[in-house]
């Protein structure tokens, strides 16, 4: 009988709360010491369509969601048209008694339909409209999970809506989880069971680079809502009263950007957040941060694009446009954090390059990585550790000393000019989208101190680059095959190479994160050793693969690309490296 | 005690002989020491154009940004620090045109910026070219005549009523007086305040310069019963043009709250002032407690 190893897919239409319901059971399940991975699949609708939420529950971490599925949670006939493919021989399926399905070719493969009267127990017990929570009662019946985790989410979930809404749907789920253990946990052979262990978060990237940005001391938000990254501003906004933060909706992306730019300038840890086309609006702000010098950090979620593309899909496919936005030669940083953890670290990590290099920082995500949960132990996001190092910022005291004048762009060795706030008799300075002399003035435009400032500039990329974290290899470091990812791919090709090796491949993968600067000089030692080199990604056009020949002569043998929208998982990796 | 000299840049303007934009130099550093005022105390951002260039001829705080963007820079620098006085300079181009969105959305908030705008109805640095104010027909390089602009101009006084605005005012460079008293007084308001300051372009808009204007302007100040606390009768006034002009106030209500009033986070003073927070483990475990 397996046990604590599965998938559970809710499937519904827009509106019928399945997101609601998948976060929730995702958290009962954690409260039982499991594991959890979840995965939010949405359509760019508020009612109708299909949308599922897919969680992998075991005992041990978890790093991806995977495509098989033992238990759908079917709200509509269209969920078991859609997804009954997924479900594996001796899998099942709740849904309503009243739902239409046609059982023969599931019965033929083992799959066992666990039909329920979901929709009376909700009518009976509380309101149809708690049909979702009458089959997440049956969920935990027909596995014989622990009902009293399920309760408590549900529990905290309602509580803000009252004691009656809170009792009708433990009710609910209470009915319908009896109904389902009753009649068909006989018949089913998964089960889960709550074990001991230290209570985990359950958190998306999203929220996970929240985080760090306010442990990091961001105190100001401007953003335009745009899918994915969206619930990064409506957390922040939740939480601008107790953490004391200034969250502005802006009017579009260029006011958001500039914004934080004259936010950072005056000395507020300021982060300004959107995806690829808010980002194309935001380019000429991105120069203007480079050519002032002002600190900025910028969270861009990918979604595939160009234009609007689809928008509540998955690609990694803005790598090259974040590397190379804007005109003119000038140093930024990218990040691409490819996990909760690294969210977590490139949330505070980025206000601390931003200042230190005075220079834009992108956080470069996406929708798979910036809605999907995961357990993580609170140990695993370091709270602790975040440091806040504000670089060369001149302190009160040390502008209270100086004497004759200040120029605020001084040429350095380092390239990294002492940097005062507007507000100090003392420094008063300009800050100059001109190409512009040490003190910012701008109008003489001579030829030496245009190459003088560029160079100034650009040098403050070579201490940047030993700040950068190098690529992690997980596998042995000898292998005939060599994965190479970025950012989100993390989880799926970890879990594929671990797999792969279990079964006697000698396959290891080297996953990047802190994309530019780049540390070229590191990584060919690294890979030279390697057999076989297969890059695995998200977009089309195997984007890192061209970045890391442009950096490193290194060609890789293969690309592993998925570009419908789709996260890859291990399964598709798996194929795509057997072919 | 501020003096006018405290204000003197270390660079010579490069405008032409006779811009409009010398009157306003000078004028907004008069403006500035008279409502007491230190260079430190002040930021003043700008856009891209001549007019633009103004943080580069005075000793001031400044930020000359991008094309139609000083608004929402600005408002961010005050919103991080409302212990400085904003000002935003810039002109139609800027203001009206590429920065047509920044402008309405900052003053139906009420932000709390000063914009002084350097309307001179054409744009000069580029040589030439028609402005969301250039009049109808107007000829210029890119709408030559007969036909000459083909678009209505945008009316600056009528547009900020429309969007709720709290201090709308106009003046023009050929008065200085005027334009001192009503800088001072823009710059007194709490909230969004225009000043939209007609400025003569001697190179690239001779139609419309000193001589077109002298003897059309005049001043609401000098009509006995001009109330500007009355929104319709400034909207009549914003509706005012060719051979009468109005200056001064064309509106103005006091008192009501800023945005950044509202602002919850700034009512413990400058938000870079306030620090950063020394977290404790409770912060740590009501921070995770959300995601069990």
């Amino acid at each position: 009988m397996p046990t604590n190893d599965m998938t559970f897919k809710i499937g519904g239409e827009a509106g019928q709360g399945v997101e609601s319901s998948g976060i929730g059971f995702a958290k009962a399940l954690a409260r039982g010491g499991l594991h959890v991975f979840g995965l939010q699949d949405y359509m760019s609708r508020i009612r109708g369509g299909h949308n599922f939420y897919q969680i992998r529950v075991g005992d041990r971490p978890l790093y991806s969601h995977t495509d098989e599925v033992h238990l759908l949670l079917a709200l509509q006939s269209e969920t078991i048209e859609r997804h009954r493919g997924e479900i594996v021989a001796g899998g099942g399926i709740i849904c309503d008694d009243g739902l239409e399905v046609n059982g023969e070719e599931l019965t033929g493969r083992g799959i066992k339909l666990f039909r329920l009267p979901l929709i009376r127990i909700a009518e009976e017990v509380g309101d149809k409209i708690m049909s979702n929570t009458a089959a997440l009662g049956a969920a935990a019946g027909v596995v014989e999970y622990d009902f009293e985790r399920v309760a408590s989410v549900i529990r905290d979930n309602f509580a803000k809506k009252g004691q009656p809404v809170v009792d009708a749907n433990l009710g609910v789920a209470r009915r319908a989880c009896d109904f389902a253990r009753e009649h068909y946990a006989a018949s089913f052979d998964y089960r889960l069971k709550s074990i001991d262990a230290p209570p985990r978060m359950v958190i998306n990237g999203n929220h996970a680079l929240c985080l760090g940005a306010l442990l990091a001391g961001c105190r100001f938000v401007s953003a335009y809502p745009m899918t994915p990254i969206t619930p990064i501003i409506e957390w922040m906004s939740t939480h601008a009263a107790r953490y004391g933060l200034v969250v502005k909706q802006a009017e579009d992306e260029i006011a958001a950007i500039c914004m934080a730019i004259g936010a950072n300038h005056a000395g507020v840890r300021a982060l300004t957040t959107t995806s690829g086309g808010g980002f194309c609006l935001m380019v000429e702000g991105l120069g203007l941060a480079g050519m002032t010098e002002t600190p900025l950090v910028i969270v861009e979620g990918q979604r595939p694009g160009p234009s609007t593309g689809m928008p509540t899909r998955t690609e990694q496919g803005d790598l090259l446009f974040a590397l190379h936005a804007s005109q003119g030669d000038f140093p930024r940083i990218v990040l691409a954090p490819g996990s909760v953890e690294e969210c977590f670290d490139a949330g505070w990590r980025a206000f601390n390059l931003a200042e230190k290099y005075q220079c834009p920082v992108i956080v470069l995500i996406d929708t798979f990585l910036a809605n999907s949960v995961r357990t993580v132990d609170r140990k695993d996001l370091h709270f602790e550790a975040v440091e806040i190092d504000r670089g060369a910022l001149l302190t009160k005291e040390e502008l209270d000393r100086l004497s004759d004048g200040y120029a605020r762009y001084t040429i350095t060795e380092t390239g990294i000019s002492p940097r005062a706030l507007p507000g100090h008799p003392n420094a008063v300075f300009v800050a100059c989208s001109d190409e512009h002399t040490e003190s910012g003035h701008f109008e003489d435009e001579d030829p030496d101190n245009r190459v003088r400032m560029v160079e100034k500039r650009l040098r403050k990329l070579e201490a940047a680059v030993r700040d950068m974290r190098p690529p992690t290899l997980f596998g042995s470091p000898r292998a005939d095959t060599t994965f190479i990812g970025w950012g989100s791919s993390y989880g799926p090709v970890r879990e594929a190479v671990d797999r792969l090796n279990e079964e006697g491949e000698r396959v290891n993968f080297l996953h990047f994160t802190d994309l530019w600067p780049f540390a070229a000089d590191g990584i060919g030692p690294r890979l030279e050793p390697a057999g076989r080199l297969v890059a695995v990604e998200n977009n089309a056009t195997g984007q890192f693969a061209r970045f890391l020949r442009a950096g490193t002569g290194i060609r890789v043998d293969e690309m592993l690309l998925r570009h419908d929208g789709r996260p890859l998982s291990p399964e598709y990796v798996l194929s795509g490296f057997k072919r | 005690m501020v003096e006018l000299r405290d204000y003197d840049g270390p660079v010579r303007p490069t405008w032409c002989r006779g811009c409009g934009n010398y009157a306003i130099l000078n004028t907004l550093k008069r403006a500035l020491v008279a409502v007491g005022l230190a260079p430190h105390e002040v930021l003043i951002a700008t856009g891209i154009g001549c007019g633009s260039k103004l943080p580069d001829y005075v000793t001031v705080n400044g930020f000359t940004s991008l094309h139609g963007r000083p608004i929402p820079i600005a408002q961010g620098v005050h919103l991080a620090n409302h212990g400085l006085k904003v000002i935003v300079v810039s002109g139609d181009g800027d203001t009206y045109g590429e920065g047509g969105n920044h402008f309405i959305n900052a003053l139906r908030r009420n932000a709390d910026i000063t914009i002084i705008v350097q309307d001179n109805r054409v744009y000069g640095l580029t040589k030439g070219q028609y402005s969301p104010t250039s009049p109808k027909g107007f000829p210029t390089k890119t709408s030559p005549a007969p036909a000459g602009v083909i678009d209505l101009p945008i009316n600056p006084i009528a547009l900020a009523l429309a969007l709720g605005a709290t201090f709308i005012a106009r003046s023009w460079s050929g008065a200085l007086t005027h334009l001192a008293d009503t800088m001072v007084a823009a710059l007194r308001h709490r909230g969004s305040a225009l000043l939209d300051v007609l400025q003569p372009c001697v190179t690239f808009n001779r139609n419309y310069a000193y001589d077109y204007y002298r003897p059309r302007v005049y001043k609401v100040e000098e009509e006995s019963d001009y109330d500007p606390a009355d929104r319709e009768g400034a909207w009549k006034k914003a509706h005012e043009w060719g051979d009468h002009i109005p200056l001064g106030v064309i509106y103005r209500v006091e008192g009501l709250p800023t945005y950044e009033d509202q602002v919850a986070a700034l009512a413990a003073g400058p938000l870079v002032e306030q620090g950063f927070r020394a977290w404790t483990e409770a912060d740590y475990r009501a921070l995770e407690a959300e995601f069990l």
